[in-house]
C-alpha cells in the first residue's frame, strides 16, 4: 500500500525533532501539543481530585471537623471548574490532537501555531484561577455557576476568576477551531466524511458545540464583570435587572457545556468496542445522526437545571419534554454499543473493561437523569445529593472511565510500548468497585434530603457519607495505578505492534509504534473498502 | 492541502464565535421582550391613562390588590396607606405609599416593582408610577408618591386577588452613601 511508499519518502526528517525546552514551549507538532495536554490535564485531575478529597474527608462526620465552611464551598466550588476545564475538557482536546491527524491521515493540524497557543494560554488561565486562594476573600466559593449575586461577594478574586474563564473559553475555541478546520480540509484523499471514524465524528460536533455555547458563556461572565465593576445593572435587580437571567444565559451554555465533556467519550468507546469485539460498529450512519441530534436539542433544554427557580407551567411542560426526548438518541448510541458486543469474539483487556464500564455506569447516569427531567420530582432532587449521584456518574464513569480507556487503548501507539496489563486491571476494578461505593449511596443521602454544598449534616445521613467517603478515599488512591502504569510504559516494557490490537481497524494502526514524528506527509490513498 | 480554504473557515468559525458572544448580549433583551409579553417574573404592563380610562368596566366581579412594601440596604421607611384596595376590572384604582428618610443625610433610592401571581401580572398595567426613577430624599424627608393602576378585563376569573409589590433599593455607587451602606452590608455577612 501507499503507507509504505510514504514511510520511505519522508524518512530522514523523522529525527529533526527540535531540542530542549524549546521543543514544547515552542511545539506545532500535534503529537507534542497532544501529549502536552494529556499530561497537563493529568495535573489538573490530581489537583481536583485533592480538593474532593478534602471534601469527602470534611463529610466523613457530621459537624465541623477540619476544614471552615468558606474554604469548604472553594473546595467545592474550585474543584468544579478545575475537574471540567483542567481535567476532562483539555483530556479531550489533547486526544483530538494525537489522534485525529493520524486518523484522517492529515500531516499535522491545520493551524499549528494556533495550537500552541490554545495549549499555552491553559497554564496561566489556572495560575489566575487557583492564585485567588492566596488571596483576601479566598478563592471562589459560590458555586462553579456562579450564580450572582453570590458570585459578587467573592473578594479579590473576582477578577481572577472571570479572567481565568475567559482564558479558558479562548482556549477551547481557538482548539475547536483547529479541529474542524483540519478535519474540513486535511483529510487524506478518499477519506469522505461518513468514513471518518467515529471518535473523529464525535469530536467535529463537539467543536461546533464548543464555538456556539462558549462565546455565551464569555458573554455571561463579562456581565458579572461589569456589574461589579463598572455600574451595569445586568443581574442586579436595584438597577432593574434580573439575577435569574444569569442563570437562563448561563445554562444556554451549561448544557451544551455537558455534552462538549460526554460526547468525545461517546466517540472513544465507539473505536474500542468494535475493536475488542472483533466486529464493525453496528449502526455507524444511526451514530454519526444520534451524536449530531444530541447536540442539536442540548440547546433547547437548558430550564431543566432550574425548575425550581419560577416559571410558567408550559414552560416547565416544554422543557420536561425536550430534556426527555435527548433520550431516545442516547437510547439509540447505547443499543448500537450493546449490539456491536453482541455475538463478538470478545476479549477483556483493560480499555475495554474501562468501555464496558462506561456503558452500565453512563446508563445509569442517563436513568437518573431522566429522573430528573419529571419536573414535578426534581422539586424534590434539586440541589440534594441526588444530583451530585447524577452528574458523577456520567462525568466520572462516563467522561473520565472513557478517558482512561482511550490511554490504555492508544498508550502503546503513543509510546511503542505495552502497558502493564495486570496493573491495568488493578486499576480498573479497584476504581469500578470504589467509585460506586463512592457515589451510589449519594442517591440515598439525596433522595433523603442531604442538601449539596453545605460542609455539615444532619446525623441520620452519617452512615451513607461515611460509606461515600470510604470510596472516595480508595477511588483517589487507585488512581495513583494509572499514573505508574503510564511512567512504566513510557519508560520502557514489551514492544507494541503497529496494529497493536488484534482487531483494530484504521489509519493510525497502519504507522509505527510510536508514530515518526511527521506522519503522512504524503497522504494515504482510502480505498472504496475499507472500513472506518 | 489548501491553505486559503483552511483560513477561509477559520476566518468563518471565528466570526461564529463573535456572533455567539453578541448572542449572549441579545439573550438580555430578548429575555426582557419575552417576559413582557408573558408578564414572566412579575413584570407588569404600561398603559396610558387616556386609554386606560376608556376601558369598559366589568360590573360583576372584584379584584383586590394588595399592597406590599420591602426595603434593602437603604435607610429608610416605606409604607403604603392602605393595605389593600378592591377594584373592577376595567377600573382606575389608586394607592398611596409614603418614604420617609430616617437617616441624617442624602440618599438615593429606586423601586422596583413586582406583580403576584406572575401569571396574573401581564393583565395589571399602571398608567403612573414613581418605579423605576432615582428618588433624592433629603435627611428626614418624609414623600407620598402614588400608583394609579388598572386591571384588565380579561384578567382570567380565577384571580380574585393580586398583589403589588415594591422594592427600595439604594443606588449602587453613589459615593459616600454606597461606600457606607457596602460597609453596611458587609458587617452583616
Amino acid at each position: 500500500m501507499s503507507e509504505a511508499v510514504s514511510h520511505e519518502e519522508h524518512h530522514d526528517d523523522h529525527d529533526h525533532k527540535p531540542s530542549g525546552i524549546g521543543r514544547w514551549l515552542f511545539s506545532t507538532n500535534h503529537k507534542d501539543i497532544g501529549t502536552m495536554y494529556l499530561i497537563f490535564s493529568l495535573i489538573m485531575f490530581f489537583i481536583g481530585g485533592a480538593m474532593a478529597m478534602v471534601i469527602r474527608l470534611e463529610l466523613f462526620q457530621p459537624g465541623l471537623q477540619y476544614v471552615d465552611p468558606q474554604f469548604f464551598n472553594s473546595m467545592t466550588t474550585v474543584h468544579a471548574l478545575v475537574m471540567i476545564f483542567g481535567a476532562v475538557m483539555p483530556a479531550g482536546v489533547g486526544l483530538a490532537n494525537w489522534m485525529i491527524p493520524i486518523m484522517i491521515g492529515a500531516p499535522d493540524m491545520a493551524l499549528p501555531r494556533m495550537n500552541n497557543m490554545s495549549f499555552w494560554i491553559l497554564p496561566f488561565a489556572f495560575t489566575l484561577l487557583l492564585s485567588t486562594f492566596f488571596m483576601e476573600g479566598g478563592a471562589p466559593a459560590g458555586g462553579w455557576t456562579m450564580y450572582p449575586p453570590l458570585v459578587g461577594q467573592l473578594g479579590d478574586g473576582f477578577p481572577f476568576l472571570i479572567f481565568a474563564v475567559h482564558f479558558l473559553g479562548i482556549s477551547s475555541i481557538m482548539g475547536a477551531i483547529n479541529i474542524i478546520a483540519t478535519v474540513f480540509n486535511m483529510r487524506a484523499p478518499g477519506m469522505t466524511f461518513m468514513k471518518l471514524p467515529l471518535f473523529v465524528w464525535t469530536w467535529i460536533i463537539t467543536a461546533f458545540l464548543l464555538i456556539a455555547s462558549l462565546p455565551v458563556l464569555a458573554g455571561a461572565v463579562t456581565m458579572l464583570l461589569t456589574d461589579k465593576f463598572f455600574g451595569t445593572s445586568f443581574f442586579i435587580a436595584a438597577g432593574g435587572g434580573d439575577p435569574v437571567m444569569f442563570q437562563h444565559i448561563f445554562w444556554f451554555f451549561g448544557h451544551p457545556e455537558v455534552y462538549i465533556l460526554i460526547l468525545p467519550a461517546f466517540g472513544i468507546v465507539s473505536q474500542i468496542l468494535p475493536t475488542f469485539a472483533r466486529k464493525p460498529l453496528f449502526g455507524y450512519e444511526s451514530m454519526v445522526y444520534a451524536t449530531a441530534s444530541i447536540a442539536f436539542l442540548s440547546f433547547f433544554v437548558w430550564a431543566h437545571h432550574m425548575f425550581t427557580v419560577g416559571m410558567p407551567l408550559t414552560g416547565e411542560l416544554f422543557f420536561m419534554y425536550a430534556t426527555m426526548s435527548i433520550a431516545v438518541p442516547t437510547g439509540v448510541k447505547i443499543f448500537n454499543w450493546v449490539a456491536t458486543m453482541w455475538r463478538g469474539s470478545m476479549t477483556f483487556e483493560t480499555p475495554m473493561l474501562f468501555s464496558i464500564a462506561f456503558v452500565v455506569l453512563f446508563s445509569i447516569g442517563g436513568f437518573t437523569g431522566l429522573m430528573m427531567a419529571i419536573t414535578p420530582v426534581d422539586f424534590q432532587y434539586h440541589d440534594t445529593y441526588f444530583i451530585v449521584a447524577h452528574f458523577h456518574y456520567v462525568l466520572v464513569t462516563g467522561a473520565v472511565f472513557a478517558l482512561f480507556a482511550a490511554v490504555y487503548f492508544w498508550i502503546p501507539k503513543w509510546t511503542g510500548n505495552m502497558y502493564d496489563e495486570s496493573l491495568g486491571k488493578l486499576h480498573f476494578w479497584l476504581s469500578t468497585i470504589s467509585v460506586n461505593v463512592l457515589f451510589f449511596p449519594q442517591h440515598f443521602l439525596g433522595l433523603a434530603g442531604m442538601p449539596r454544598r453545605i460542609p455539615d449534616y444532619s446525623i441520620q445521613f452519617a452512615e451513607w457519607n461515611q460509606i461515600s467517603s470510604i470510596g472516595g478515599f480508595v477511588f483517589g488512591v487507585s488512581q495513583l495505578i494509572l499514573v505508574w502504569v503510564v511512567i512504566k510504559c513510557v519508560r520502557g516494557g514489551e514492544k507494541a505492534t503497529d496494529q497493536v490490537w488484534e482487531g483494530a481497524e484504521g489509519l493510525e494502526w497502519t504507522l509505527p509504534s510510536p508514530p515518526p514524528f511527521h506522519s503522512f506527509t504524503v497522504p494515504p490513498q482510502i480505498s472504496d473498502a475499507s472500513a472506518h | 492541502m489548501d491553505k486559503s480554504g483552511v483560513n477561509n473557515l477559520a476566518g468563518k468559525l471565528v466570526m461564529l464565535s463573535l456572533t455567539m458572544f453578541g448572542f449572549g448580549y441579545a439573550l438580555v433583551p430578548l429575555y426582557n421582550v419575552f417576559c413582557d409579553l408573558t408578564g414572566l417574573n412579575g413584570k407588569t404592563g404600561v398603559v396610558s391613562s387616556e386609554v386606560a380610562e376608556k376601558m369598559e368596566v366589568d360590573m360583576t366581579r372584584v379584584v383586590t390588590v394588595a399592597f406590599d412594601t420591602n426595603i434593602r440596604e437603604i435607610p429608610w421607611e416605606f409604607e403604603a396607606l392602605e393595605k389593600k384596595v378592591s377594584v373592577r376590572p376595567g377600573e382606575m384604582g389608586e394607592a398611596t405609599f409614603v418614604v420617609t428618610n430616617k437617616s441624617d443625610r442624602k440618599v438615593i433610592g429606586r423601586a422596583i416593582p413586582s406583580v403576584a401571581p406572575t401569571q396574573a401580572s401581564v393583565f395589571f398595567s399602571k398608567t403612573e408610577c414613581f418605579c423605576f426613577d432615582e428618588q433624592l430624599m433629603e435627611p428626614g424627608e418624609r414623600r407620598e408618591m402614588k400608583v394609579r393602576f388598572v386591571v384588565d378585563v380579561d384578567l382570567p376569573q380565577r384571580y380574585s386577588a393580586l398583589t403589588l409589590s415594591y422594592t427600595f433599593f439604594a443606588i449602587p455607587n453613589q459615593g459616600k452613601v454606597a461606600v457606607e451602606d457596602k460597609e453596611l452590608f458587609r458587617s452583616r455577612i
